[in-house]
């Protein structure tokens, strides 16, 4: 469904990804780790070109992300982003942040996107938060809301950039949840995260990446039980 | 006789009143109150008008001062460098006697709004990129990643949260512009500044006249801050 090839991105002198290739299947949940610095956040980013990588292509649906006259803000519409700090619009209550780009963008009708909106919070555990302003709830509020707010747009894939990092230890269950529940209900997922546990329980597949280049891939019994690269041994080691 | 003065300070009030009555200052001011609020009111609507165009433009030039097409960024940068560095006393000079003739015949009050609306233009446009790029970059990146374009990211998500950054020194501006208004005397518009001046040549009572000028323009510049920070309050929730 998602099929990178030679993935190349520079800031400047900095060569952030050095070629990356990989194919990501529908359904499938996969958890990108690595050391700090490593790329993943600009690989991330760059499938939905919130970044323009300098080489390479991006596929969704055999339908090319990376090209010129791509539309992109159409294919941005399929591809639901979730990150490290919420980003929830703080001039909006819960339910506007939810409906806002289904009725600006998809010409939704306000009741028809309230009603999406108020199941999809409801699903994220916000039924009764609907007329509250972000600044009123707590990070792993915010970020459940944010979940909303990507998935309102009906996604064929959800991206995550590190969705509980700036969470306190309390609160990363409750999103941790969401997401697990997401991934049951067959959701295609790419999750940049810290949480090995996640990415042992939920991933079906974990990319390592390191320097800029994807080390290792395999399942999380491969890549937990049993890493091949010593880059990735020494990288487990010092987390797990 | 009780009217809640010792009669001590009644006789004091009393006789400053009269004290006040044998200058001739005083007198010039309390029997031209009518000539200073009529200039007063001019200087009001010069500033009100020229703040619209200011505004208008400001807005206008900071977008395209953000924009990446290149020549709509050249004209916004030249335009606010323009403005900004150049005296309005002068800006004023040359807009009314040098190019709004070739284009049609300005009253002087006509002219003053341009001039101080062009150059208004040019101060809120450096206030209002200052506040887009206050706001958070994750707010751009969260709603294009939603599959807003540029624009609709800027209406929805960008400009309003900067609005509420930008009211401050937007306040500021107006009245630094409401003070600067007493430039355009120099091209006869009958602002509160040119009535002063009209005053003080047939009078010569300069503190008295000066004096009253300097009143009037405290009592509207402090109107101003203070709906200003009314309006700040309401909007911080
Ligand atoms: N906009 C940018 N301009 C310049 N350099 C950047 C930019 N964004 C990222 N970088 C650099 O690219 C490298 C990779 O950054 P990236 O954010 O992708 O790493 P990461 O793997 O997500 O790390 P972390 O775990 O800390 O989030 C880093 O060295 C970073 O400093
Ligand atoms: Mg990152």
């Amino acid at each position: 469904m998602i099929v990178v090839k030679n993935l190349h991105k520079s800031f400047d002198k900095l060569e952030v990804l050095k070629g990356i290739d990989c194919h990501i299947h529908q359904k499938e949940v996969v958890c990108v780790i690595g050391p700090s610095g490593s790329g993943k956040s600009t690989f991330l980013r760059c499938i939905n070109r919130l970044e323009e990588a300098q080489q390479g292509q991006i596929f969704i649906d055999g339908e090319e992300v990376t090209a010129p006259n791509a539309d992109i803000n159409r294919i941005r519409q399929e591809m639901g982003m979730v990150f490290q700090l919420f980003n929830l619009f703080p001039h909006k209550t819960t339910l506007e942040n939810v409906t806002l780009a289904p009725i600006k963008i998809k010409k939704m009708s306000k009741e028809e996107a309230e009603d999406i909106a108020i199941g999809l919070l409801r699903k994220v555990g916000l039924g009764d938060k609907d007329h509250v302003y972000p600044s009123q709830l707590s990070g792993g509020q915010k970020q459940r809301v944010a979940i909303a707010r990507a998935l309102a747009m009906q996604p064929k894939v959800m991206l995550f950039d590190e969705p509980t990092s700036s969470l306190d230890p309390e609160m990363v269950g409750e999103v941790l949840e969401v997401m697990k529940n997401l991934a049951l209900e067959g959701m295609t997922m790419i999750v940049v995260t810290h949480e090995m546990g996640f990415a042992r329980e939920v991933g079906h597949r974990v990319f390592f990446m390191d320097e800029g280049i994807l080390m290792e891939e395999g399942t999380p019994a491969q890549i937990f039980d049993n890493p091949q690269n010593p880059r990735t041994q020494a990288f487990l080691s010092k987390v797990l | 006789m009780d009217f809640g003065f010792t009669n001590t300070e009644w006789f004091f009030g009393t006789m400053i009143m009269d004290k006040l009555n044998e200058i001739y200052g005083f007198q010039v001011v309390v029997n031209n109150l009518g000539n200073f609020a009529m200039g007063a009111v001019l200087t009001l609507e010069i500033t009100f008008f020229s703040i619209l165009i200011g505004m208008v433009l400001g807005l206008i030039a900071a977008l395209g001062r953000m924009s990446r097409m290149k020549i709509i960024n050249f004209i916004s940068v030249s335009y606010i460098d323009f403005f900004r560095g150049t005296p309005l006393f002068v800006q004023i000079l040359l807009l009314y006697f040098g190019v709004i003739p070739l284009v049609f015949d300005a009253t002087p009050v006509q002219a003053a709004i341009i001039a101080c609306g062009l150059n208004s233009g040019a101060y809120v446009a450096e206030i209002v990129r200052a506040g887009i790029q206050a706001v958070d970059k994750g707010q751009m990146e969260a709603a294009r990643s939603l599959g807003m374009t540029h624009g609709q990211s800027m209406r929805f998500i960008i400009l309003p949260q900067a609005f509420k950054i930008v009211i401050p020194p937007l306040i500021n501006e107006f009245v630094m512009l409401l003070k600067d208004t007493s430039l355009v005397s120099a091209i006869s518009a009958h602002e509160l500044t040119h009535t002063g001046k009209m005053l003080y040549a047939s009078t010569y009572q300069a503190v008295w006249v000066w004096g009253a000028v300097c009143v009037f323009y405290f009592i509207m510049t402090k109107v101003i801050s203070m709906l200003g920070d009314w309006t700040e309050r309401r909007l911080a929730t």
